[in-house]
């Protein structure tokens, strides 16, 4: 299925929750962060469509909104698609994929570690890479770089720690 | 001075040695009353000899173990500290001697010291009763054999005083896998040496081994008795590598998943007792197995050149112990609930298979008067 | 009553077995896995950070050190994703060199994995000496081509760096003519060993579509039946001229994840005696701006790399510092499916398991 055609069926599916289409090197549509789940829902199980691997979620700092970008490959039909989300720079809230995809788990806490972008409904959204306690969130632009960050132990894993 | 005497003397230097020691000198200085004391100090002068050498048995041990197992993969062992690293196992010694004395705070401190006190026992007590050639035997116990495995069970205490002292999960964890494999491989380790106490009707180790020369049975009798105890030995032998807890069965102390096991909190002088341990209850299983089934100190012109013996039996301990570390070279290692499955679904009906085979054996055997 | 607890055992950032620093804090009924805990982080480095600051040529090393045995697949991943953006073309030499370099990097890496995956097994180093052995022998045609044996630092926007020296195109001719001996003779070794096998046998049993789900790929998706090489779905390069085969195993067990790296070494040795062979003279860069601007927009692109799909997604600002500078990195989404493939099996599982998945901290973490 091209580019094309993929425009036209979500279109015609869900009109004007689809905000913007482009076809630069894959196709790529913008949807509202409410209807994410929809979305996703529909492209993960609408034969034709068929995105069944979930590559990859990321997200991008422009300096008045943040992108969520999601890319989604389909298996069977051999195509891709770039799926991007806007939140608001303020209180950055998408609705997680986990309950669609597992592959989301891991990289929604890594996105919300760098970014600081919530995902509602995350079984465990806790930070990834980085400890509980550091200080803002890194790959953000307005990221201040400090000397040395200080490092304490999260309360409540003291017994892991105990060996 | 006398050839002959010179030549008897050289034919069989231990044992000589032995009597001029307590006779020529102890006896004719010793006061009449205190002539009990000769058998004391002789008893003592054999433990010296004996422990002198499983010390530096054990130091070589590692050496050719590193070296063997170096080999096998396609480079030198330690070949820096002395010709061919001969000696290397004097700097590691050294090396373990000076180490810090570490006990994780909140450990069992008794606990963990007498542990690793009481593992190197049990090992060095079992070459007491091992005729190391003919005639050179610490104690001549009836019931050697039993002694023998008895001790065994002594280990599996110490390994789970380590493991519980130690405050480590992973030492816990390894405790616990160690007692289960212990118990489950000394059944058919027991079992397999019933066929050889059989066969040679006393479990006297010296009585054993002096049955499994040509002259004493019948030719059919020594074949059957052959082929009986090669087979039990195959079970004795696997049984034994998992005892003493050597690769593929060395889950105690797997240092890949549970990181050394239960002596991950040991350092300095209690890690070397660990070690010597290890190589203790290797150099227990490997001369019991030459002893039952291997026929000890036998070979050919033993009678005439009994220095040979010694040789004979140190050649046959040695082939175990280049197996043992053929096994730890190359083969992966068994999960624990597979090596009990093999155990017990395996080992012990194929040992109990062989004691009965030995029984009707015996039995027919010596109804047909072929004894 | 007997009452029984759950106890928690830390797999800490320091064992001989977790391929890196990396923790698992592991709950544990007994000795069998109740659920598993990823603590990650140890090796992260800021790499999407700091090549935020950087030009894009300035970041070429960055991606060497990502996944640290196979820097030369990295480094045709990111060469190739800016390719994409700014639509530079690469000489043919060049694109065959590139080919040998990234099949050369997949014999490597697998051939690390598997000798590592039986060290994890208690094989005690047997096997790790023989296959680093014969990856020294690679590691030999990477130094003399790029300099350096692991982070090589070779592969340039629009071709590679330098050309090969003389005499380099024989010998990886002889090394790859030799390599399937040693391949025999480790299969000989290992693949019929009853305890290999025992502890390989449906244990961390992966179906298919719980992979698909997780975003698992390469080596471990295709164990598990799914025939997805991105090679074949989105060609890219000159891949489409050779002539081999994407093996795929249906058990999804660790020994199919051994096995179906085996069989993978032997199809990259089939391209690469084609690619020998048919490699063209000619230049091996081509003409690239010094300061490189991107046109503004954003890129995914992804190769096949030794562990699975590898990419990167970068957005440019038109200025010669990337705006973001994303990875895709194959471990790291492999990773998801981990505590999934632990539960109910016992310890000495999960280093089995972990082993099998062939995960390099420094592509995790980044």
């Amino acid at each position: 299925m091209n580019a094309a055609q993929m425009f036209d069926q979500l279109e015609a599916h869900f009109g004007d929750a689809i905000l913007e289409t482009a076809e630069e090197k894959l196709p790529v549509v913008r949807v509202e962060a409410a209807r994410l789940p929809d979305v996703a829902a529909y492209l993960k199980d609408s034969p034709g469509l068929d995105f069944d691997l979930f590559v990859s979620v990321t997200a991008v700092d422009y300096e008045d909104r943040f992108e969520v970008v999601y890319l989604l490959r389909s298996l069977k039909e051999g195509h891709t698609l770039v799926l991007k989300v806007q939140p608001d720079r303020e209180d950055p809230v998408v609705p997680s994929l986990v309950s669609l995809w597992e592959g989301a788990r891991l990289q929604e806490r890594e996105v919300y570690d760098f970014f600081g972008i919530c995902f509602a409904d995350h079984p465990n959204l806790k930070r990834l890479f980085l400890w509980a306690e550091f200080p803002g969130y890194p790959l953000r632009k307005d990221f201040q770089y400090t000397a040395s960050i200080p490092y304490s132990e999260p309360p409540g894993q003291e017994q892991a720690y105990n060996l | 001075m006398d050839v002959n005497a010179i030549v008897d003397f050289i034919l069989n230097p231990f044992v000589n040695l032995s009597y001029w020691f307590s006779e020529d000198i102890l006896l004719a200085f010793m006061p009449a009353e205190w002539f009990w004391l000769v058998g004391l100090i002789m008893n003592f002068a054999v433990f010296v000899v004996i422990f002198a050498y499983m010390m530096v048995n054990t130091l070589y041990m590692t050496l050719a173990e590193r070296k063997v197992i170096g080999r096998m993969q396609d480079r030198y062992g330690p070949n820096r500290v002395g010709p061919f690293g001969l000696f290397h196992p004097f700097t590691d010694m050294i090396k373990m001697l000076i180490k810090e004395d570490i006990v994780p705070a909140g450990a069992d401190y008794w606990v963990h010291l007498l542990a690793a006190v009481l593992v190197v026992f049990p090992g060095l007590m079992a070459m007491a009763v091992i005729p190391f050639g003919k005639g050179m035997q610490g104690m001549d116990l009836d019931i050697g054999v039993l002694y023998i495995l008895a001790l065994s069970g002594l280990t599996t205490i110490s390994l789970l005083m380590s493991g519980w002292g130690s405050r480590n999960k992973y030492a816990m964890l390894s405790g616990f896998r160690t007692a289960a494999q212990m118990i489950a491989y000394e059944v058919p380790l027991v079992l397999a040496a019933i066929p050889a106490i059989m066969l040679s009707g006393s479990m006297a180790l010296n009585v054993v081994v002096e049955d499994q020369a040509w002259g004493t049975h019948h030719p059919v009798w020594w074949f059957f008795s052959f082929v009986m105890r090669l087979a039990a030995f195959v079970v004795f032998f696997i049984s034994g590598v998992a005892t003493a807890k050597r690769s593929p069965f060395d889950i105690p102390e797997a240092d890949s998943e549970i990181v050394a096991g239960f002596f991950i909190e040991y350092s300095g002088l209690k890690f070397g007792m660990f070690f010597l341990s290890e190589y203790f209850g290797l150099m227990a299983i490997s001369t019991l197995a030459t002893v039952l089934f291997l026929g000890g100190w036998q070979g050919p012109f033993v009678d005439t050149i009994p220095v040979l013996s010694v040789f004979y039996f140190f050649l046959k301990v040695y082939a175990l112990f280049f197996i043992f570390m053929w096994f730890r070279g190359t083969l992966p290692r068994l999960r624990i609930d597979q090596l009990m499955a093999f155990s017990w679904k395996r080992l012990l009906p194929l040992a109990l298979a062989l004691i009965f085979l030995t029984g009707v054996g015996m039995v027919v055997l010596q109804g047909l008067g072929w004894a | 009553m007997l009452k029984t607890e759950q106890f928690i055992l830390n797999v800490g950032p320091q064992h001989p077995s977790t391929h890196g620093v990396f923790r698992m804090i592991v709950t544990l009924d007994g000795e069998t896995i109740v659920d598993v805990d990823l603590v990650l982080g140890y090796l992260h480095r800021g790499v999407e950070k700091l090549a935020e600051g950087r030009t894009y040529l300035q970041s070429i090393p960055l991606t060497d050190r990502l996944d640290y045995i196979c820097s030369m697949s990295n480094n045709l991943a990111y060469c190739t994703a800016v390719e994409e953006l700014t639509g530079f073309e690469v000489p043919e030499r060049a694109e065959y060199i590139r080919v040998i370099m990234a099949e050369l990097t997949r014999v490597v890496n697998h051939i690390v994995c598997i000798g590592f995956y039986l060290n994890d097994l208690g094989a005690y180093f047997t096997p790790v000496l023989y296959c680093l052995r014969e990856r020294e022998k690679i590691l030999d045609l990477f130094e003399a081509a790029s300099g350096s044996r692991m982070t090589c630092n070779y592969v340039r926007f629009g071709g590679v760096a330098q050309d090969l020296p003389e005499g380099w195109l024989d010998q990886a001719r002889e090394v790859v003519a030799a390599f399937p001996a040693f391949v025999d003779e480790l299969e000989e070794l290992l693949s019929t060993n009853e305890i290999f096998v025992a502890r390989g046998r449906d244990v961390g049993v992966l179906p298919p579509d719980v992979a698909v789900n997780s975003g698992v790929t390469g080596p471990n998706l295709r164990a598990s039946g799914v025939a997805y090489d991105v090679r074949k779905a989105h060609p890219y390069s000159i891949y489409d001229r050779f002539d081999f085969d994407v093996p795929v195993l249906h058990g999804g067990d660790c020994y199919d994840r051994y096995m179906i790296r085996i069989l993978e070494i032997r199809q990259s040795l089939r391209i690469l005696e084609q690619a020998l062979t048919d490699i063209p003279g000619g230049e091996v860069q081509s003409k690239v701006p010094r300061k490189l601007r991107p046109p503004e927009g954003d890129v995914y692109h992804a190769i096949e790399g030794p562990k699975g799909e590898f990419g990167w997604y970068l957005v440019s600002d038109g200025s010669a510092n990337p705006y973001r500078w994303h990875v895709r990195s194959a471990t790291f989404v492999n990773l998801t499916v981990l505590p999934y493939l632990c539960r109910s099996h016992t310890i000495p599982d999960l280093i089995a398991i972990l082993g099998s998945l062939d995960n390099v901290m420094g592509e995790v973490d980044r």
